[in-house]
């Protein structure tokens, strides 16, 4: 089944006209420059937003920052009850919210936890998050849970299975979903398509939109040895509907080539933030987050690198609108 | 159907957890060579975020034995014994029981049960939110029926039993404890773990208590309850341990005939 048509898309992305997407002038407005929410706080705006932790809960009830929207990993609140849903509840009724799922093994050999999708389609039920998304990645295998996002070789065989997982998705959700890059550290000797091609094919196959993780782009296109630039311009930047930026930590393969590790346990890279502005150069401002999920910084920390975010996207949204009336 | 990717994930994710085993061949560097290297960096990330999971679940016992025992000690465990579902914060039901094994921790004979509170702790955090009963609204039962009150107990409430002073050694190492030496061989302390609102309070339970307890969680009346508590302590005190769970928050209805009560009740 094909959920391109019929299902609800996020409309909070305002864009400016780029090469890629040509729209009218009418569309320029920035986001940004406009704080309205919708009524019902729902849909994201394409502004920056951070991961919501558990350390920042009182400062953010208590002072509630400027921000553009928050997101959870949706394991973190599927317990029955208790403070993770009490400050989750307060700070929704405040914010619009991003539901992001890290266990639900869509790239796994196996049919999908049936528990586990009902829990989430709660979890949307309850929280009406403006955005929902999972990783083009498996980590559950027989009973077992990895806490890690394994990658999948890029085949037919794979794709079918990721295709059919994603209809599942969508069906019993009844909303579309974001895939998500991810960050590698090997290949599949037996891949026949590259992860663009596999990606593209996913799009066109299940109608599910793409939330670009733009630190994964670096950390796997330094492990792959790809041109990033390259990656993000063959990217279905048409399909973005999020994008994330984080930290990553720096090691060497057993030939001392770079070997990138996803960590987020630190600021986002001063390689990923130039990418960043290419990416938002070609596709627009798009909600941003920043992910910083261990050795979790101060709130003021983790706010100014969502403030540097924005006033990227501020800047690149200038120097485009800049370019287009002057018909450069 | 899908069986190259059912093998493939099947030596994959068996690599993962056994270092052992060899890298799954076709696992491949970026010049196609097969990478050891790159493959590990996938089983050091299973592997410690497991152990970053359990020492968010037990940050005192990981304060007892240190940091470098615990990453041991976390690391037997997650490779033994993986969680089973993507909720991390569930995962560690079963570490007590392993540590009570765990060859290296043997001598720390309490230390199980530091580890069973802990549990208890995270079980609560996480469990159903009910509206405690309020102190004066027992003051409405009538005296000539108390003896045939039958409690709802909150859904949070768990009852750890310790032969050794285990509350007193997870307080000294909770964030903000003080420790101090302690005679492990003092005598055994139970606790009533129970979350009525946005706090987790862990008590101490008076003699006999964890008893009459478990006895009220599985629907006996407080004529029961006190019978069976007497039968392990003589010297049991009904309304000392009455107002103490009262105070905790412990109960959310009350009723009289078997089988007559509001909520479901939880407890161990």
């Amino acid at each position: 089944m094909n959920f391109a048509v019929g299902y609800p898309v996020n409309h909070g992305a305002l864009s400016f006209p780029s090469e890629l997407n040509g729209q009218d002038k009418e569309d320029m407005t920035l986001a940004l420059e406009s704080v309205a929410l919708d009524t019902r706080l729902q849909a994201i705006l394409s502004r920056a937003g951070v991961g919501l932790k558990a350390e920042h809960y009182r400062t953010i009830v208590a002072t509630r920052p400027d921000i553009g929207f928050f997101e959870v990993h949706a394991e973190n609140y599927m317990g029955a009850g208790g403070p993770p849903h009490r400050y989750l509840t307060e700070i929704r009724n405040h914010y619009p919210l991003s539901l992001h799922g890290v266990g639900l093994s869509i790239g796994a050999a196996r049919p999908l936890d049936r528990d586990h999708l009902r829990r989430l389609k709660q979890l949307i039920e309850r929280y009406q998050p403006g955005l929902f998304s999972e990783h083009l990645a498996w980590s559950t295998h027989d009973t077992r849970f990895f806490d890690d996002l394994l990658p999948v070789p890029y085949t037919s065989e794979t794709l079918a299975l990721v295709t059919d997982h994603i209809d599942e998705v969508q069906d019993t959700l009844g909303r579309q979903m974001l895939l998500e890059n991810p960050s590698t550290y090997l290949a599949f000797a037996e891949s026949t398509y590259s992860e663009i091609d596999f990606i593209v094919e996913t799009v066109r196959r299940t109608g599910c939109g793409l939330l670009l993780d733009v630190n994964n782009v670096y950390v796997s296109s330094t492990n792959q040895r790809w041109d990033p630039i390259r990656y993000l311009d063959e990217y279905p930047l048409a399909h973005v509907q999020e994008i994330h930026l984080a930290g990553y930590t720096r090691e060497a393969d057993e030939a001392g080539r770079p070997l990138l590790i996803d960590t987020h346990d630190r600021p986002v890279d001063e390689h990923v933030w130039s990418l960043f502005e290419h990416a938002i150069g070609r596709v627009g401002p798009k909600p941003t987050l920043i992910e910083w999920d261990t050795k979790v910084p101060t709130w003021p920390e983790l706010k100014a690198e969502a403030d540097r975010a924005e006033a990227t996207m501020v800047a690149v949204g200038k120097r485009e609108r800049h370019r287009a009336a002057i018909g450069y | 159907m899908q069986q190259l990717a059912t093998d493939r994930q099947r030596e994959f994710a068996a690599a993962l957890l056994d270092a052992t085993l060899a890298t799954p061949p076709g696992l491949i560097g970026p010049d196609g060579e097969l990478s050891s290297k790159r493959f590990s960096v996938y089983r050091n990330n299973v592997v410690l975020g497991l152990i970053e999971a359990l020492r968010a679940n037990f940050p005192a016992t990981c304060r007892i034995v240190g940091d470098e025992f615990f990453r041991a000690m976390a690391r037997a465990y997650a490779v033994s014994e993986p969680p089973t579902s993507p909720m991390l914060f569930d995962y560690g039901a079963g570490f007590a029981d392993f540590v009570a094994v765990f060859d290296p921790a043997v001598s720390l004979s309490y230390l199980p049960d530091v580890i069973r509170i802990e549990r208890a702790w995270v079980e609560a955090y996480h469990a159903r939110d009910a509206v405690a009963l309020e102190p004066v609204a027992l003051a409405a039962i009538p005296n000539d029926r108390v003896a045939e009150l039958r409690f709802s107990l909150h859904p949070s409430l768990r009852v750890v039993r310790s032969l050794f002073p285990a509350v007193t050694i997870w307080r000294m190492n909770i964030t903000d404890g003080v420790p101090r030496s302690v005679d492990v061989d003092s005598d055994g302390e139970d606790a009533v773990v129970v979350r009525p609102g946005a706090e987790v309070e862990v008590r101490l339970i008076p003699p006999g208590g964890a008893e009459f307890i478990t006895a009220l969680a599985s629907g006996q009346s407080l004529t029961e309850a006190t019978r069976r508590a007497m039968t392990e302590f003589a010297l049991f005190d009904l309304s000392t341990n009455l107002a103490m769970l009262v105070q905790a928050g412990a109960f959310i209805g009350y009723g009289f005939a078997q089988g007559e009560s509001y909520g479901k009740t939880e407890a161990r």
